[in-house]
């Protein structure tokens, strides 16, 4: 069933629970490295190992990153909250139990707004928060003898713990009702907002495709007016912005066939798939986990007071909306401009390219554009493209001042996006020097014009427009190199006709 | 009352990974049992307004800077290991995904 | 006369290496030639550190050549609970799941006795992750009772309260959960102080319930204990549950035996029927020496302390039933079952059912099922409320005395075997013990004699409130000088009954 149909039948109600990877030092509970890439097992250490006998000593700038995420997200920040131990087994937990937070969480009750645009223009949606927690992150699990090096059919697997004890804040929304058939959109702004305000925040990296934001999907569907909401299901893999929108997408129109069939949705935990924009069914557990939570005794409550919660409130930075709107003044955008522009995730770049030298139009130009193009056709989000702004703002002045024509640009645009290097290395590498001096250009005009007796006919006629096949001509002859002016002027003086 | 069925027994032998024979399924029931008769005494006692004390000591907000001390050396870690391959500690195929 | 170097106490050693009357070595040797001839009988060591203990000992010998200042207790031999982590040494925690595993770390403990340059002379025998009150649930060996070889040692700590019973250290450390380092040190003649919760840091303690543990002195002499409290004691960064503040001087109060005018509590429900009457005999005559002594003697009441077993047993095995996960067989260790073809839960569950003893089992089985869905609040969360009240009772009961009193334990030291099968019969050795240990508050045993009805020891046992830690030196060290003697004195001949 198609969204717009089960949206007529069906109202979704969706969740979102999205851990952030925190860019500290070192790690939650000990003073190991957090490096990512680091060779396997050399940032470990007897507690984040979970040796016997050891102990865990929390991050104080962890825990100040948590309530300042809390703080942003305009929750309420506990004034005792307390780590528990959620106990379970599995081969990448080295205590087989997560030191996190159950009943008592640094942060609740909190909302982000989300904009999004809707028939009837932009509408803003609330986004309530239930709450915001600490964790540690488990080690990072690989699968061997299997083909395809996925967990089914691995012979074993095995266990670089360097990522066992990074802090990890978890974000969970309360369910998101009203969404209609904006749910996919809705989700999608939830988390670009809310990446945005932990990238302002300065508290991780977060970028979805190296793990450091994680996000799982909750969706269930109920026939519309009823009181009763239906059975929930959880995505998880979900590794793009792009993906949360499909995933909330096809799970609705699956959920909507499953019901109109006049079957039960199976609860359950779902796996996404990238490559096709679906999910599939997860191996069901047999039982329930029960987790035994309890309050972890080798730590002792966390007290936030007054002048503790002010201090990090003062000292939050702008939020993004603010940011926005002053950026847009700044930069002398439209609304709609500003909106795509937000929309793909462009502002830190647009932001950084203008500080390297560029001008706002200019920086929007290039990545709105043909970058945003590529991006697209690549199925990656702009920042995934690993530009530099600096190399953007140079491409650009190159164009400005007159060394490469558009099409040389687009090629050195193209060694950028193969790592070749920075634009003017590329520009040396690849020899995209404009040709403009009239001795080089003149023997290509001279034989274009010869191969071309008929549009030169049209063009002493009179006929301008009929000029184009003979740029054309002259340009692919000199793989893009020619200075299009200059090259139009020269053929119009070889012809002998104004312009 | 509080007994612990033995299926109960198994669900709570799985939860703890604990592979038990029969036999120590009975004998853990019955000893079980005589615990839980003496431990359940302290439901009587009338404690809803009391605070649970998880700890002994009043301390709170013990932290630690965010600073990088030096980790142990990886020799060390995996000489220790059951089994290890490239580095990395080697584990028995997983069949059920987290 | 090196033979006769076993027979100091810790003390008198200390003092004997820094006059020069003998070397650091000779002491060393002489403890592991009576180990090594009389240790058969008692098995009470696991693993020896020979060349280690020898190196130690070299070390303090040269600092004395050079005219340095000793610490207190430099070239004293000292005998290790295997609980305690030892880099590059063997630490099995009794059980067979770490049999060989050699831990990459000292715990904090092991360094402040490096640095005091104790000489640790090897890693003694426990109950299996400090579970039992007799050490007959290690997986190892049978310790034995010195003062009757067919008697149990004490546990958790039985195989440090026996080696220091037989003159094989005079120094050892225990830990003490719910009484496994004051009842080991009552059934064998012995002085042991848990100390208050969070002054001895547990970095590098195998842990058991975290929130219960504390390493802490098994001694012949108040005095010795004291020392070794103090090297132990201290503030730790790396334990978070780590109290940063200083102990009133233990040396000081074990060395002012002036109890005159102390207030001092006698637990009313610490006592009566059930409990053996020689015991309780020997704690009335104990109490008549401490009104001779110009105390004042009071009843007083915990009400709540009638609880103390069942919160301990609720408490106490939910945390270890988390603390002992991690023994899957993935990391170090024991594996079990890894043929190529096992899953990896398979292989944990084979690990775990090989690895670990009964009474872990069943601990670990009555933890998981206090904290599960459905039974956590009126199990776990009853009993941690039920703690704060039995805390509560304590707390009151110090606005009216400065201690209080009580036996050691309900019985003297049974025999091998008679408890092993009625695990209720054997947690019913900690009734006394437990309240001190739920409160977090400190507690000592001190020998005051022995039983009528079978000529072995009983211990009395001295609480505190929390960092009052002296206070209990003071009153234990009133009453053994009180003694005619040190009753361990009595304790029969090995060398006789080979």
């Amino acid at each position: 069933m198609k969204l717009t149909q089960a949206i007529e039948q069906f109202e979704p109600v969706i969740g979102l629970e999205t851990h952030v990877e925190l860019s500290t030092k070192s790690k939650m509970f000990c003073g190991c490295a957090t490096e990512f890439g680091a060779e396997p097992n050399t940032q470990v250490c007897p507690t984040c190992l979970g040796l016997p006998g050891s102990l865990p000593v929390p991050n104080q700038t962890a825990i100040e990153s948590t309530m300042r995420i809390g703080l942003a997200l305009n929750c309420e920040i506990t004034e005792l909250s307390r780590f528990a131990r959620k106990n379970y087994f599995y081969p990448d937990m080295p205590k087989d139990f997560q030191t996190s937070q159950y009943d008592e969480p640094f942060c609740v009750n909190g909302y982000l707004d989300v904009m999004i645009p809707t028939d009837e223009g932009e509408k803003s949606f609330r986004v309530e928060i239930e709450r915001v927690h600490l964790e540690e992150d488990t080690g990072k699990l690989t699968h061997a003898g299997g083909a395809s090096g996925r967990i089914h059919g691995a012979d074993y697997s095995l266990v670089d713990y360097n990522r066992a004890g990074i802090p990890l804040v978890e974000i969970v929304t309360k369910p998101v009702t009203g969404t209609g058939k904006y749910a996919p959109q809705v989700a999608r702004a939830y988390v670009t907002e809310l990446r945005d305000l932990l990238r302002n925040l300065g508290v991780s990296d977060v970028r979805m495709e190296e793990g450091s934001l994680r996000c799982d999907v909750n969706l269930s569907l109920h026939p519309k007016g009823s009181a009763e909401w239906g059975k929930r299901t959880e995505t998880k893999n979900v590794n793009s912005l792009r993906s949360v929108e499909k995933a909330v997408f096809s799970e609705i129109e699956r959920q909507a066939d499953v019901l109109a069939g006049g079957e039960e949705v199976t609860q359950e935990t779902r796996h996404f798939h990238e490559d096709s924009g679906t999910s599939s069914s997860g191996r069901s557990k047999e039982q329930a986990e029960d987790y035994r939570y309890f309050p972890e005794p080798d730590l002792v409550p966390v007290i936030a007071d007054e002048t503790w919660v002010s201090k990090l409130k003062t000292d939050l930075p702008e939020a993004p909306s603010v940011q926005r709107k002053r950026l847009a003044k700044e930069w002398n955008f439209s609304d709609e401009e500003m909106r795509d522009v937000v929309s793909l995730g462009a502002i830190d770049l647009i932001a950084q390219t203008v500080s390297a030298g560029a001008s706002p139009q200019a920086a929007r130009k290039w990545w709105l554009g043909e970058l945003a193009r590529r991006a697209t056709e690549i199925n990656k989000e702009l920042s995934d493209l690993s530009i530099d702004p600096k190399h953007i703002s140079e491409l650009d002045n190159l164009v400005t001042s007159g060394k490469l024509t558009d099409k040389l640009a687009r090629q050195v645009l193209e060694g950028l996006l193969n790592k070749e290097g920075t634009p003017s290395e590329i520009v040396e590498k690849r020899n995209l020097v404009v040709m403009s001096d009239d001795s080089s250009l003149l023997p290509i005009i001279q034989s274009a014009i010869k191969a071309n007796p008929d549009v030169v006919a049209k063009v002493k006629e009179g006929k301008l427009q009929a000029l184009g096949p003979l740029l054309g001509a002259v340009m692919k002859e000199t793989k893009g190199k020619a200075d299009a002016a200059k090259v139009r002027s020269l053929v119009l003086k070889e012809l002998g006709v104004e312009g | 009352m509080s007994k612990i069925t033995p299926e109960a027994l198994k669900h709570l032998a799985k939860l703890a990974r604990l592979e038990l024979t029969e036999a120590e399924l009975a004998t853990y029931a019955t000893q079980l049992d005589v615990i839980l008769d003496s431990v359940d005494k302290i439901r009587e006692v009338a404690a809803q307004d009391v605070k649970p004390m998880s700890h002994a000591v009043g301390l709170t907000n013990v932290f630690r800077e965010d600073a990088v001390k030096p980790s142990l050396n990886r020799e060390e870690v995996l000489a220790q290991a059951p089994a290890q391959e490239a580095n990395r500690f080697r584990v028995p195929r997983i069949l059920n995904e987290e | 006369m090196s033979e006769d170097l076993v027979f100091l106490t810790g003390s008198e050693i200390a003092q004997k290496i820094k006059n020069k009357e003998v070397s650091a070595i000779e002491v060393a040797k002489a403890h592991f030639d009576r180990i090594e001839k009389l240790d058969s009988k008692i098995k009470s060591f696991l693993y020896l550190d020979k060349e280690a203990a020898l190196t130690q000992a070299k070390k303090v010998d040269e600092k004395v050549a050079k005219g340095e200042t000793l610490k207190p207790l430099a070239g004293v031999p000292l005998a290790l609970k295997d609980v305690l982590t030892q880099k590059g040494v063997p630490t099995t925690a009794g059980s067979k799941i770490l049999e060989n595993w050699r831990p990459p770390y000292d715990s904090t403990v092991v360094k402040k006795l490096i640095e005091n340059d104790v000489v640790i002379l090897g890693k003694t025998n426990m109950d299996e992750f400090a579970m039992g009150s007799s050490t007959e649930n290690s997986a190892y060996q049978t310790t034995k009772n010195p003062w009757d070889l067919t008697r149990i040692p004490g546990g958790s700590s039985g195989g440090s309260s026996a080696a220091v019973a037989s003159f094989f250290a005079p120094l050892s450390i225990g830990t003490d959960t719910g009484g496994s380092i004051r009842q080991p040190a009552a059934v064998c003649a012995l002085v042991g102080a848990k100390p208050t919760y969070g002054t001895v840091s547990r970095y590098g303690l195998i842990a058991f319930a975290s929130s219960l543990d504390q390493a802490g002195p098994i001694t012949r002499t108040v005095l010795d204990a004291a020392l070794l409290n103090e090297a132990m004691a201290g503030f730790d960064v790396n334990d978070s549950t780590s109290i940063n503040q200083q102990l009133e001087s233990l040396v000081q109060a074990a060395k002012n035996k002036n109890i005159k005018d102390m207030k001092i509590g006698i637990i009313k429900e610490l006592g009566g029927e059930g409990w053996q009457p020689g015991v309780l005999k020997q704690f009335e005559q104990a109490v008549e020496v401490l009104k001779s002594l110009g105390a004042e003697l009071v009843e007083v009441s915990l009400p709540h302390s009638v609880y103390a077993l069942a919160v301990y047993y609720l408490i106490a095995p939910s945390e270890a039933s988390s603390n002992l996960a991690r023994f899957d067989g993935m990391r170090y260790g024991l594996r079990v079952g890894d043929d190529g073809e096992k899953d990896v839960e398979a292989v944990m569950k084979l690990t775990r059912a090989q690895g670990f003893g009964p009474e872990v089992k069943r601990r670990i089985i009555l933890g998981t099922y206090a904290l599960s869905t459905g039974y956590y609040d009126a199990y776990y969360g009853q009993a941690q409320k039920v703690r704060g009240l039995i805390a509560e009772d304590l707390r009151l009961a110090f606005e009216k005395v400065d201690v209080l009193i009580s036996p050691t334990s309900p019985t003297t030291a049974w025999k091998i075997g008679e408890r092993v099968d009625n695990p209720l019969a054997m947690y019913l050795a900690d009734l006394a013990t437990l309240p001190a240990s739920l409160a977090g508050v400190p507690a000592i045993s001190v020998p005051i004699g022995l039983a009528s009805e079978d000529r072995m020891p009983v211990g009395l046992q001295v609480i505190a409130p929390a960092m009052q830690d002296h206070k209990n030196y003071q009153v234990a060290a009133a009453l053994e000088a009180a003694q005619n003697g040190l009753l361990i004195n009595q304790v029969p001949d090995l060398v006789s009954l080979s």
